[in-house]
């Protein structure tokens, strides 16, 4: 960058140009600009990514069209390749992570923000946070030689013997399941959950805690009634946050779900998710419909992360009116 | 096996890093030792492919380094990225566990306007890996029983299909759990290759050989480990893996019927039997597959690994290295292959292969 006392030197004493650097010596525009460009060049990366996504899936598009979305045949010789099972799988798996990480996620920041001292609070904050900085493929081997078998010999004759008779839990019994996908899934996402939300509620201005207190309300009535609504934006972000990471993670998932294209309600059923399948299939992928059925796969997950987004924000929206 | 591109960058990075440390060190050497032989700038060749040829040919390059003043770098990024990597001229050679089909071979002659040329290098097996705690002694498997048991039509352990060709062996009451590859891999393509041989039922179904296959029964696992933990894992499990990945894992494989009604177990000399078997009709062009070889002794779920080489090379530096290369890997090279567990290649394919090798130009 330019030194204000190089741009002097190198610019004549005219007063336009003494308007200039009295403009840019404030900072205002040069910040402007930049933080612009930043902006800009970040827009263009997804632009750029949805284009290439786009073109290099055409072959796909033109074979199958829409009906892509809606076959569940993948047959790699026979050139047939369908989404379903793979969007059935990574919704379900994220759903599941959802359903169990939300709420324990949540009740740790609540307790994290509320109820621990400060001391405590920051170190189970740090040791939760290193949570996330685990590589996937860690979680994904612990999942297969602790999870997996875990789930196979305890948890699913546990399932079955009391909850058998729903349509979830039946069927064979691998241990490498949608279930244990949603599980390692969770804790992967929890951290997100935890740090994000903690954050979120010590950020509730203290005065509305003290003024709780002070009509009487107890400790819990003040974090449920007055700090939670208040904070309740940006805990669902950080649930969207988690949901994005559980969308696109590829190396756990595939490590435990099976990897098998089908559709049943059994939790306990083999699946497939759409990042796995890209990455288990890409690299060795011959044939141009192949690659490019790949490559379309990949746009579909771009826009399945889109729908959700979008459904979870018109959700936001209309549950911040009924209650807000 | 999957290699995603940061990971390639990475890689590069660090054997072109590797690679000027090396150079600066021979300099010194030379000057040191006050040689007279005249400094020659190191030949530099980036290939790309095949897994499972991938530790021995590392062993080769670092070998041929100081033999033949090449600097070879290779990736090993899976048979479908040698192919692709060498048609479009991103590296100057490529790898492969499959043969290239007659499209692939005419995409490339029509995008280079010469031929690439296949040149195997060594051996390698595919086995049934199983667990079954309870049976010590190897299984025998009748092609009929490996079909069936992938196709899911055979379901249990004890089934007539896998009893008839194990007497004497008590065989539990158990479910077979199929394990597969969720990746697309050459493992699979040779596995499958085999299966569409041997079963008129297998093509119908499931089809012709590929490097993924929309598997009837069972469920998948990542590489050759995926696969052998879900099988170490699970009773009444069978999955498929390479030889050498068994080996030194110490898995439990079965025996395969060959096409002589033999119970071979798979080991470097049946697989060299089986391509010796194959070597009478080998074509000019090395695209051959040998499973369910003729032959006595010959396993038949072997199969050939080949470099990608194109037909004409400009660059006579490169030309001289890569040809030299060759040549050394499939004479003197042979040498060191069994102690890494693959098997080698048969006296008369390296006679022909020194042949073709020199109608490089």
């Amino acid at each position: 960058m330019a030194t204000p006392a190089a741009l002097t030197g190198n610019l004549p004493p005219r007063s336009a140009s003494r308007v200039l650097y009295d403009r840019l010596r404030g900072g205002d525009e040069i910040a402007y600009l930049l933080t612009l460009a930043c902006t800009v060049a970040t827009l263009l990366i997804v632009v750029f990514l949805i284009g290439e996504l786009w073109f290099r899936s055409q072959a796909a598009i033109k074979a199958f069209g829409l009906s892509f979305l809606f076959s569940s045949t993948w047959n790699p010789n026979g050139d047939q390749f369908g989404a379903l099972p793979f969007i059935y799988g990574t919704c379900i798996t994220s759903f599941l992570a959802l359903l169990i990480a939300v709420p324990f996620g949540v009740a740790s920041a609540i307790f994290l923000s509320e109820m621990a001292p400060p001391l405590l609070s920051n170190i189970f904050t740090f040791l939760i946070e290193l949570l996330a900085a685990v590589p996937s493929v860690i979680y994904g081997l612990l999942g297969v030689f602790i999870l997996v078998p875990i789930i196979r010999l305890n948890l699913v004759p546990l399932l079955k013997h009391t909850l058998g008779f729903l349509p979830l839990f039946k069927g064979s019994t691998f241990g490498f399941s949608f279930l244990s996908a949603g599980l390692v899934l969770s804790v992967m996402i929890m951290p997100f959950i935890v740090s994000v939300s903690r954050e979120v509620l010590l950020a509730v201005p203290v005065e509305q805690r003290e003024a709780a207190l002070a009509l009487g309300a107890t400790k819990w009535e003040t974090t449920w009634q007055i700090v939670l609504p208040n904070a309740k934006t940006g805990i669902l972000g950080s649930i969207f946050l988690a949901l994005a990471r559980a969308l696109g993670e590829t190396m756990a998932v595939t490590m435990v779900i099976g990897n098998t294209p089908v559709i049943s309600a059994s939790l306990l059923s083999p699946g497939y998710s759409i990042a796995a399948v890209i990455a288990n299939e890409f690299a060795e992928a011959n044939g141009a419909l192949y690659v490019s059925s790949l490559i379309f796969l990949g746009l579909v997950l771009f826009g399945l992360t889109i729908v959700i987004n979008a459904i979870a924000r018109i959700f936001i929206v209309m549950t911040s009116r009924r209650f807000g | 096996m999957l290699e995603l591109p940061w990971g390639q960058k990475g890689s590069m990075k660090l054997s072109k890093a590797a690679g000027s440390r090396t150079t600066v060190v021979s300099a010194f050497a030379l000057l040191a030792i006050g040689a007279g032989v005249p400094l020659q700038a190191q030949v530099s060749l980036t290939g790309a492919g095949a897994t499972f040829p991938a530790p021995i040919y590392q062993k080769w390059f670092s070998d041929y380094q100081s033999i033949g003043n090449a600097q070879i770098n290779y990736q090993p990024n899976g048979s479908g990225g040698g192919i692709k990597a060498v048609t479009e001229g991103v590296t100057d050679f490529g790898a492969s566990d499959m043969p290239l089909t007659d499209e692939q071979l005419s995409a490339y002659q029509s995008k280079h306007g010469f031929k690439v040329l296949l040149f195997p290098t060594v051996l390698g097996a595919v086995v049934p890996t199983y667990n079954l705690p309870s049976v010590k002694q190897p299984l025998n498997f009748t092609p009929a029983a490996l079909a069936g048991i992938f196709m899911g039509t055979i379901t249990k352990w004890n089934d007539p299909a896998i009893a008839g060709a194990n007497k004497g062996v008590s065989l539990p009451n158990l479910d077979i759990n199929v394990a597969h590859r969720s990746d697309a891999s050459g493992t699979t393509f040779v596995f499958t290759d085999y299966l569409s041989k041997v079963s008129p039922e297998w093509v119908q179904k499931v089809g012709k050989a590929n490097t993924s296959v929309q598997w009837p029964a069972g469920i998948g696992g990542k590489g050759n480990d995926g696969v052998s933990g879900i099988v170490k894992q699970q009773e009444g499990a069978i999955g498929y893996v390479e030889l050498i990945y068994a080996v030194k894992n110490k898995l439990a494989y079965g025996n395969v019927q060959n096409s002589s009604n033999e119970f071979v177990t798979a080991s470097l000399s049946s697989v060299t039997a089986a391509a010796a078997g194959a070597a009478k009709s080998i074509p000019d062009d090395f695209r051959v597959s040998i499973t369910n070889a003729p032959g006595k002794g010959a396993y038949p779920i072997s199969t050939f690994t080949w470099l990608l080489i194109p037909s004409k090379i400009p660059d006579n530096a490169k030309k001289t290295a890569l040809v030299g290369f060759v040549k050394w890997a499939i004479t003197k090279g042979q040498d060191e292959v069994e102690a890494l567990d693959y098997a080698k290649l048969p006296s008369s394919v390296v006679t022909k292969e020194t042949k073709a090798v020199s109608l490089i130009r």
